[in-house]
Order: structure tokens, then C-alpha cells, then sequence
């Protein structure tokens, strides 16, 4: 026990600094769910059912189911390529693609949504083109996609590179020494080890993709039942003071958010489980189990 | 079976070094994919930008970007950038240390959360800070009376700002304070450093990297923040109006050129900081390397 407490503070040291830190998640995390929470059954909970069936509402959700469903499967697909060729090769100018890949993150959302705008908006590089062959891009759907696709576009890159990394190429060479083709070799060896990773990638760039303000505000138009998305629908109420409404769309975001989360700490425990299940394996990989 | 057998010599043999880095099939289609993915998506539309500027006169980017109404706006979102990441940076650290040093109930719960502002959409984040501080709100409606108003001005912009940043500072020092070394504290506690010596010693040096790497990190997401902040800043010109704002409504009133010339400066700003953030994380990795 003394030898303990040389590497510890005394215990009221330690209770202030719980208490500073439990006090501060409350204000900044648990008050502004709650507040959600309350604000939506404000006026009960008929009123709360009544603001989400608004057919306005319903097209809200739609498109941004519409808009997660295409965006993030092709981020996907880029996330496990960009991967797969940063982690499992030497090749020049690859921390210059890395850094390529992140630099979505650290563009403003609104920024992002512009560049969209110069591109095919009225006054852009191919507006003519495309109004004389009447497709609209910027304030219709596909605009809202392509931004998504944007702010979203490193999310499962950036979960998959540094795992991949870490596992090296050994298992891969195995399979393809015993006459695998690549196919088979990434859906049997590949796969089964960065499967948590991808799982973890999917749900957060879900989240965002949902999520969307800044960059999909700009490219939307803001056509009620047409080309809102649900945070701009959130927007629309709230600015029109139908505060409860506002809230009651707000709080399926809310949710979302939660369950977000709550799925991240299940592949969180599943994740160390494998691990540790590896770790207590002999020092031989546990290849012999693989097909 | 033979796989385990077979798997240790084929690791063993010396290939030449070309055949050795295209054993795995797959090189030129997943660079090829990701280049032109990575084309399409992010830089063909970042460089239309940039190529929209070089049509603007001189005169005309420097009317748009340098303009007072545009000035102010950098002052307050560099401003309350820095604050919510300077707020971040210690109670960032304070949680991060909290969560790894010490057990209670509930910190499994109070983890999982700390990701909350990666997970909830910006928009929600406003509407619900801005409920609770409003003149009406659960926490306005007792600074209220005191003169205190944290809605609606600069205040409120922090505050929001604070919100989305949370996660990065909890983030990126929490693995590096598991990490720690025991043995160097028990180390400078035999020395006769006192506790608080130790932390000031010992312990920050090898968290500071860290440390400033989640700083930089808040701080480039809120410049660039834009939902969470407009419904809670009321929005005022030379007041509290941030330059995404500013690009929006350039936007709205159809002056392209002005948006782009704006939008590519915060763009270099984007790029200045993901710079800086790569070179932090690359003296973390650094640091760490050559501690164990």
C-alpha cells in the first residue's frame, strides 16, 4: 500500500480531479443530450410523434438514408484500397499520399461543400455542360452525395492504415505461397483480421454521414421535401420557432449518436477479446485454423 | 496444418528485393483505385478553387479577403479557436488523466462518451447548447440575472467550439499516458522528487507532444467548424460572425468570387495546419521510439 501511493496522489488530490473531470463531462456531454431529450417530449409525447410524421420530415429521412447508403459504401471501398496499398507496400511518395487522403479533415465543411459548387454549380467548370444536357448536381440529390462523400471520404482510410500496418504481410504471403489467389486471400486472411477495424470505420463515417451541416447546407438549395437533409431539416424548424419539432427530429439524431457510440464499445470489447485471445496463443500464428 | 509449417520457411527465404515487394498481388489496381477515387472526390474539387482564385485580379482578392467585415471574422474564429483549444488542452488532460490513473464508478461510461461530439451531428450540438444557455435554458436561466449571458455573442461560439473539440486532446494523450513508464516515477520518488516534481519532470515532457498534437487537432477543427456554431452565435456582423458564415453569405448574395477568395484562405490555413499536426505526431512517434 505505501508503495503504491509514491506513484499516486493523496486522496483528496484525487477526488478534486474526479470531481473537476466528472463535473466537466456533465456540462459539456450529459446536459446537452439531456436537454435533446427534454426539449423534444416538451409538449409531450403525441406532439413528438405528430412533428416526425410531417411528410417533410419523412423526406428528410429518406435522403439521408438515401445519402449514407451510396456515400459510405464507396468510401468504403476506397478506405480498404487506400489501405491495402499504403499498409502492404513500400513505394514512393506514400507519406505524401497519407497525407492526401487526411487532408478532408482538416477542411472546413463549408469549403468543402464550395469547391462542389465551382464545379457544377450554374456558374462552373462543366454548369453550362450540364444544364444543356438537364442534369442538376448542386441543390439536388447528387450534390448532397458528393459532399458527404468528401467530409467523409478518410474516416475507414484512417482506421484501417495503421491496423493494417501493424499486421504486416507475413499471413498474406503465406496464403499466396500456398496457391491463394488475392481475392481469396483478402476475403480469408485479410479480412477476418481487419474485421473490427472496418466495423468501427463503417459506424463513424455512418455518423457523419448523417450528420452532415456545413458542407451539405451549401450544396442543398434548401427544397423542403426535396433536398433537405435531416440536420437542415432541424435547421429549417428551428429557425421557424416550431421548437418542439426541431427537437423531436433532432432527438432521432441524438440516438443515432448514442448508438453510435454504444456499437463502437461493443467492437471496442470484441477487438481486445481477439487480441488477447491471439496474445495467449503459442508463439506459432494461429494459421493452423485458417482454411 | 502445413500452413504453420509452410508459413515460417516462405518467410525465411531471401527473395530478390523487386520479387519481394510484389508478392502480394492487387499494388497497381488499389493505388490506381485510390488516385483516381482520391482524384474525383478531393483534389480535381479543391484545385477547381484554386484555379477560380487565379482568375480574380489582385485587387479583387484583396478587396474580398481583407475587407473589415472579413478581418473581424478571422480575429473572433482564430480567437475562440484558440481559447476552446486551450480550454481543451487542460481539460482534456485532466480527463485523460483521470481515466487512466484513477478508478470510479461510471468511468467506463464517462469513456465512451467522451467520443460524443465525434458521433452527434453539429447541428444537434446547437440547437441543444443553445436551448441550455438561452435566457431560458436549464444553466441561462441562472446567469441570467447575474448579467451573464452565454448565448447569442462570443461566449457561445467558445462554448460550442469547446463541444466539438473535446474528444482530440482526450484521444491522443490518453494512449500515450498508458504507455508511461511506472518505473520512471518510482524512479524520480526514490530521488526525493515530490509528487507534483515528478509530474512537472517526468510525466509532462513525455505527454507534451501528445499533448500539443490534440491541441493543434481542436484547434483546426473549430477554424473550420460551421453547424454547431451558427445557431448558438446570433450571428452578428464585425461582432459574431465567423468566416465559414462569412463564405456562406458571400454564397448567398452570388458573389462567387468573394466566397472563393475567402474559402482559399482558410484553405492554405487547412493545409498550414494539417502540416504542422503531421510534424507534431511525427515528433511524438519520435519521442515515444526512443523512450522504449
Amino acid at each position: 500500500m505505501s508503495a503504491r501511493s509514491h506513484t499516486t496522489e493523496p486522496t483528496w488530490v484525487r477526488y478534486t480531479l474526479i470531481g473537476l473531470a466528472l463535473g466537466f463531462v456533465l456540462l459539456f456531454l450529459v446536459l446537452p443530450l439531456a436537454a435533446v431529450a427534454t426539449e423534444a417530449l416538451r409538449k409531450g409525447v403525441d406532439a413528438y410523434w405528430e412533428a416526425l410524421k410531417e411528410p417533410d420530415a419523412w423526406s428528410a429521412i429518406r435522403l439521408t438514408l438515401i445519402t449514407a447508403v451510396i456515400a459510405v459504401p464507396m468510401n468504403l471501398v476506397f478506405g480498404v484500397s487506400a489501405a491495402w496499398c499504403i499498409a502492404k507496400y513500400e513505394f514512393k511518395g506514400k507519406a505524401f499520399l497519407t497525407t492526401l487522403v487526411d487532408l478532408p479533415f482538416s477542411v472546413s465543411p463549408v469549403v468543402a461543400g464550395l469547391v462542389y459548387v465551382l464545379m457544377f454549380g450554374a456558374h462552373g467548370w462543366f454548369g453550362p455542360w450540364l444544364q444543356a444536357h438537364d442534369i442538376k448536381i448542386i441543390f439536388a440529390v447528387p450534390g448532397i452525395v458528393l459532399a458527404t462523400m468528401f467530409v467523409t471520404f478518410p474516416f475507414i482510410a484512417r482506421e484501417l492504415i495503421p491496423l493494417m500496418q501493424e499486421q504486416g504481410t507475413e499471413e498474406e504471403q503465406a496464403a499466396q505461397v500456398l496457391g491463394a489467389s488475392g481475392w481469396q486471400t483478402f476475403w480469408h486472411v485479410t479480412l477476418p483480421n481487419i474485421k473490427w477495424g472496418l466495423v468501427y470505420g463503417v459506424i463513424l463515417c455512418n455518423a457523419r454521414a448523417m450528420g452532415e451541416f456545413g458542407a451539405v447546407s451549401v450544396v442543398s438549395g434548401h427544397i423542403r421535401g426535396q433536398t433537405n437533409t435531416m440536420p437542415l431539416h432541424v435547421e429549417i424548424l428551428y429557425n421557424e420557432y416550431q421548437s418542439v419539432a426541431a427537437f423531436a427530429v433532432a432527438s432521432l439524431l441524438a440516438l443515432l449518436a448514442v448508438l453510435t457510440l454504444v456499437i463502437k464499445q461493443v467492437v471496442e470489447w470484441h477487438f481486445e477479446r481477439d487480441q488477447k485471445a491471439a496474445a495467449s496463443l503459442p508463439p506459432e500464428r494461429p494459421l493452423a485454423d485458417k482454411p | 496444418m502445413t500452413a504453420a509449417i509452410l508459413s515460417a520457411p516462405a518467410a525465411m527465404v531471401p527473395l530478390p528485393k523487386r520479387a519481394q515487394k510484389r508478392v502480394l498481388p492487387g499494388f497497381n489496381l488499389t493505388l490506381g483505385y485510390t488516385l483516381l477515387y482520391l482524384s474525383l472526390i478531393v483534389l480535381i474539387p479543391l484545385s477547381a478553387l484554386v484555379f477560380k482564385t487565379f482568375t480574380l485580379t489582385w485587387e479583387q482578392f484583396w478587396l474580398a479577403v481583407a475587407s473589415p467585415r472579413v478581418v473581424a471574422s478571422y480575429q473572433l474564429t482564430f480567437g475562440a479557436s484558440f481559447i476552446a483549444a486551450l480550454v481543451n488542452a487542460v481539460f482534456g488532460l485532466l480527463l485523460a488523466w483521470v481515466l487512466v490513473r484513477y478508478t470510479f464508478p461510471g468511468k467506463k461510461i464517462v469513456d465512451a462518451l467522451v467520443d460524443l461530439p465525434f458521433a452527434l451531428p453539429t447541428a444537434v450540438a446547437g440547437i441543444s447548447l443553445t436551448a441550455l444557455l438561452a435566457g431560458n435554458g436549464w444553466i441561462g436561466q441562472y446567469l441570467e440575472p447575474h448579467g451573464i449571458q452565454l448565448a447569442f455573442n462570443r461566449n457561445g461560439i467558445v462554448i460550442a467550439l469547446i463541444f466539438i473539440g473535446l474528444p482530440f486532446v482526450v484521444r491522443t494523450v490518453q494512449p500515450v499516458l498508458e504507455d508511461c513508464e511506472k518505473e520512471l516515477e518510482e524512479a524520480a520518488t526514490c530521488l526525493g522528487a515530490t509528487r507534483w516534481q515528478t509530474f512537472r519532470f517526468v510525466i509532462f515532457p513525455s505527454i507534451a507532444p501528445a499533448l500539443l498534437t490534440g491541441f493543434a487537432m481542436a484547434f483546426a477543427r473549430a477554424v473550420g467548424e460551421y453547424g454547431s456554431v451558427i445557431f448558438i452565435a446570433g450571428n452578428m456582423p464585425m461582432v459574431s460572425e465567423i468566416t465559414p458564415l462569412i463564405i456562406i453569405g458571400k454564397l448567398e448574395q452570388y458573389d462567387y468570387a468573394g466566397a472563393t477568395a475567402v474559402a482559399t484562405v482558410m484553405l492554405v490555413i487547412s493545409f498550414v495546419l494539417l502540416l504542422v499536426i503531421n510534424a507534431l505526431q511525427a515528433w511524438q512517434r519520435r519521442r515515444s521510439g526512443a523512450q522504449s
